[in-house]
């Protein structure tokens, strides 16, 4: 579970149906600065032990199911490595 | 394209030449000015203020000159025509930001009504010792345009050809005005808006996808692109490739400054602005630019009596200099003779294309008066000998 | 921009959404791993596209510096401009095209040190800028030098012994100058960033944003407080939201609390407002507002 400073459970959390989101990694853009890992509020993230083109270890997505598409990681990335899409907006756009 | 009626005030005037100057830029279609106040160019920026309202102009009085200069190249980026007027200090000030401009290719004037330095100098009396400035002031390798008027009516004139100039060529145009011209009284006619040319803003044809913001022209200069219309161009005063986009090495430094130089070096003989009397069977050529080739007048006429033979060679265009026809004059005469009211700044340039070919007299002084025409008769005398 | 609009692709998955607003051949960027100026422009470009503008609406202008670099990386007509001039430059782009809105994105040695009497001069005139400032306390492209803002006792290259100095608070002096708007969050907040660059992006006059941000290669290890990601976990620790903090509680000491919010917000007429409303009143007829600067 994400670490509970970051996320506060809503208040309707039983009524709201959260959406799903699906997270792309831009592996060799990642710095490796560990934000999105950090403050994915829904621990969807962890730092691999692999690295990429440049030396930095890109966030790896653990969880995928856990994804809300809440947007943060795609904010906080200095880098614009990483960013999540709405599910239903990926089947879309599939040929 | 003919001037703007709006800003043409035809008619016959009587003004001094700081005046005649904002008549020049409100001409020139000119609809921006920031300036700050300094003796003794602050009545140009005081009519702009007056007029600019009634024609579509925008007057600011900004923080200092750095905000000046700053300020105008940001408007002139916005697709105004724009210009602002200084003095010795304030020049000294806006010198980075003239870079900038260079760099940049931005259109602008920048008019110094020049008076005694180095520092605060004499604020109310007249020199012309920020020649070398005009031409070297910012740092790093360039080339510059600068001209000189002599009375009113050029203060008019010029402050329209400056501004054409700068359009035509993308740089900031100096207008290297004196005190004493700047105070001067005298008639100034000012033509009917059909009789002014004006050289239109280089606005790009090309469509965004292909657009590259400086990838020359034939004339070596690139075209603008307007702010807004899907160009998303990117300017910097760092050295840049055709994209605008900062390159930092070597080469890209020879290309970009490189073409800085030529588009002025390459295309001087479309800028050169000389005014040329009797120069072809001269013994003794008389060089002068601003207020010091009217001073110089009774002194020619005087040599002129005693039998001398003495042409005269006016810089209307100081920069770029006119390397190769003081080159070729050199080769026919004894002597140039060149008064200026500083110890020697643009005399250095025509030693250096004499190259010992023919002697060079500076009639020199520090500044805070013109000179006394006997000193100039003097020195002709001396070298025709 | 929506996804389906996004055609481009990097490896097989698709380009990231913002990557309309940005200058992608430019990447990567220069900033250090763990930088936080690349967080801002991110916030920025959604703020933007919150607001419903399309990159043709806005204007970027950038002086010198770490954060003088983002006119680079931002797909607008924007303008790398000299150390400290930004906002006069600024000035003049907003002034010949009040059409279009005109961000400055700079530093805070940019801003407020060799450019602070601009900034005050043109928060007083309550010129049509929106001015975001990034905070880091050093000048970071040069080394680490004593900046305007740098906290007492902390410690760069030219003040080896920890800083002496009193240091600007952004905030405060933004609003003695009279800005109309004035906000402060760290780059932790990313969502009340948005919002606020949002919010500004649709207003006039004189708008002043100011990011607290990690300079993680310079002023975090020169000052031993760890990496740009112990600085972000600092910023979630120790700032508090007050929107009616007290001139007091906007200073920043080192490693202090920071107080976060929007603090000013309020509507005076812009330069260009009061100048066209003056003029008018004054000239009647006879006063031809301002030209508008581009191709007839
Ligand atoms: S979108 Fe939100 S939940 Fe999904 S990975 Fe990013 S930060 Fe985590
Ligand atoms: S925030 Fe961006 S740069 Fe940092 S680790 Fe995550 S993907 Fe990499
Ligand atoms: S030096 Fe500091 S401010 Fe500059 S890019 Fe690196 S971390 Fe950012």
């Amino acid at each position: 579970m994400p670490d509970p400073r970051y996320w506060r459970k809503p208040f309707d959390s039983d009524k709201v149906k959260s959406p799903k989101g699906v997270v792309y990694v831009i592996k060799d853009r990642c710095k490796g600065c560990g934000f999105c890992v950090e403050f994915c509020p829904r621990g969807v993230l962890v730092l691999s032990v692999e690295f990429n083109k440049k030396g930095y270890h890109p966030p790896e997505v653990v969880h995928p199911d856990r994804c809300v598409n809440c947007d943060l990681c795609e904010r906080i990335c200095p880098e614009f490595a990483i960013y999540s899409l709405n599910q239903d907006e990926i089947i879309e756009l599939a040929p | 394209m003919h001037a703007d009626p709006k800003g043409v005030l035809t008619g016959t005037h009587y003004l001094d030449g700081d005046h005649a100057a904002a008549e020049g830029a409100c001409a020139a279609g000119c609809r921006f000015l920031a300036g700050y106040p300094i003796t003794p160019s602050t009545e140009v920026a005081e009519r702009c203020a007056l007029r600019f309202p009634m024609i579509g102009g925008t007057f600011i009085q900004m923080e200092d000159e750095l905000a000046s200069i700053a300020a105008i190249l940001g408007a002139s980026w916005g697709g105004l025509k724009t210009f602002t007027v200084t003095s010795g200090p304030g020049f000294s000030l806006m010198m980075e930001n003239i870079g900038l401009g260079i760099m940049m290719e931005c259109p602008c004037v920048i008019i110094n009504v020049q008076r005694g330095g180095p520092s605060t100098g004499l604020p109310t009396l007249p020199a012309q010792a920020d020649m070398m400035q005009a031409r070297w002031g910012s740092h790093g390798d360039y080339e510059i345009i600068a001209l000189s008027p002599n009375s009113p009516q050029e203060c008019f004139d010029l402050t329209i050809e400056a501004v054409n100039l700068s359009e035509q060529y993308r740089l900031p145009v100096m207008l290297m005005m004196d005190e004493c011209i700047g105070h001067m009284t005298e008639k100034v006619v000012i033509p009917l808006a059909e009789e002014i040319d004006i050289v239109p803003r280089r606005w790009t044809r090309e469509k965004p996808d292909t657009y590259l913001p400086y990838k020359p022209c034939d004339d070596l200069v690139p075209e603008i692109a307007p702010l807004g219309y899907g160009y998303r161009f990117h300017t910097t005063g760092l050295t840049h490739d055709q994209r605008g986009y900062p390159v930092l090495n070597a080469e890209t430094q020879e290309e970009c400054v490189g073409r800085l130089m030529d588009k002025v070096n390459k295309n001087a003989e479309n800028i050169y602005h000389l005014e040329k009397h009797n120069l072809d069977d001269a013994d003794v050529i008389l060089i002068s630019y601003g207020i010091s080739s009217r001073v110089a007048i009774p002194a020619v006429g005087k040599a002129r009596e005693d039998g001398i033979k003495v042409g005269e060679l006016r810089l209307i265009t100081v920069w770029p200099f006119p390397e190769n026809l003081i080159r070729e004059l050199a080769g026919n005469i004894k002597a140039f003779v060149m008064p200026e009211i500083n110890y020697g700044q643009v005399v250095l340039e025509v030693e250096r294309c004499v190259g010992g070919k023919c002697k060079t007299r500076l009639v020199g002084h520090a500044g805070g008066w013109v000179h006394d025409p006997e000193s100039i008769y003097q020195a002709i005398k001396e070298v025709a000998q | 921009m929506t996804v389906a609009e996004n055609k481009k692709t990097i490896g097989n998955i698709p380009e990231h959404p913002k990557s309309l607003l940005l200058r992608m051949d430019r990447m990567p960027h220069i900033w250090c791993s763990r930088c936080g100026i690349g967080i801002v422009v991110g916030c920025l470009a959604a703020a933007l596209e919150k607001a419903g503008l399309s990159p043709d609406d806005i204007t970027i202008t950038s002086g010198i510096g770490c954060t003088g670099r983002v006119a680079g990386y931002v797909k607008v007509d924007s303008f790398h401009t000299t150390h400290g001039r930004a906002i006069p430059f600024a000035v003049g782009l907003a002034l010949s095209r009040p059409d279009l809105k005109h961000v400055v994105f700079s530093g805070d040695g940019d801003l407020v040190s060799i450019g602070g009497n601009h900034f005050i001069h043109a928060a007083r005139r309550n010129q049509n800028l929106l001015v975001i400032c990034v905070n880091n306390f050093t000048y970071a492209m040069t080394g680490g030098q004593l900046a305007p803002t740098t906290p007492v006792t902390a410690r760069a290259t030219t003040a080896p012994y920890g800083s002496f100095e009193n240091p600007f608070c952004l905030p405060n002096l933004a609003i003695s100058a009279g800005a109309d708007y004035v906000a402060r969050w760290t780059s932790l907040h990313i969502r009340r960033m948005t919002d606020t660059f949002e919010e500004a992006l649709n207003r006039e006059g004189f708008r002043f944003i100011e990011i607290i941000a990690p300079c993680s290669t310079i002023y975090a290890r020169r000052n031993k407080l760890g990496t740009g990601l112990d600085l972000m976990k600092y910023y979630y620790e120790n700032s508090e939201i007050k929107h009616d903090a007290t001139a007091e509680e906007l200073e920043i000491g080192f490693q202090t609390k920071i107080v976060v919010g929007k603090f000013v917000d309020k509507e005076r007429p812009s330069y260009a407002r009061a100048m066209n409303r003056h003029l008018g009143k004054i000239l009647g007829k006879k006063y031809i507002p301002p030209e508008v600067g581009g191709p007839q």
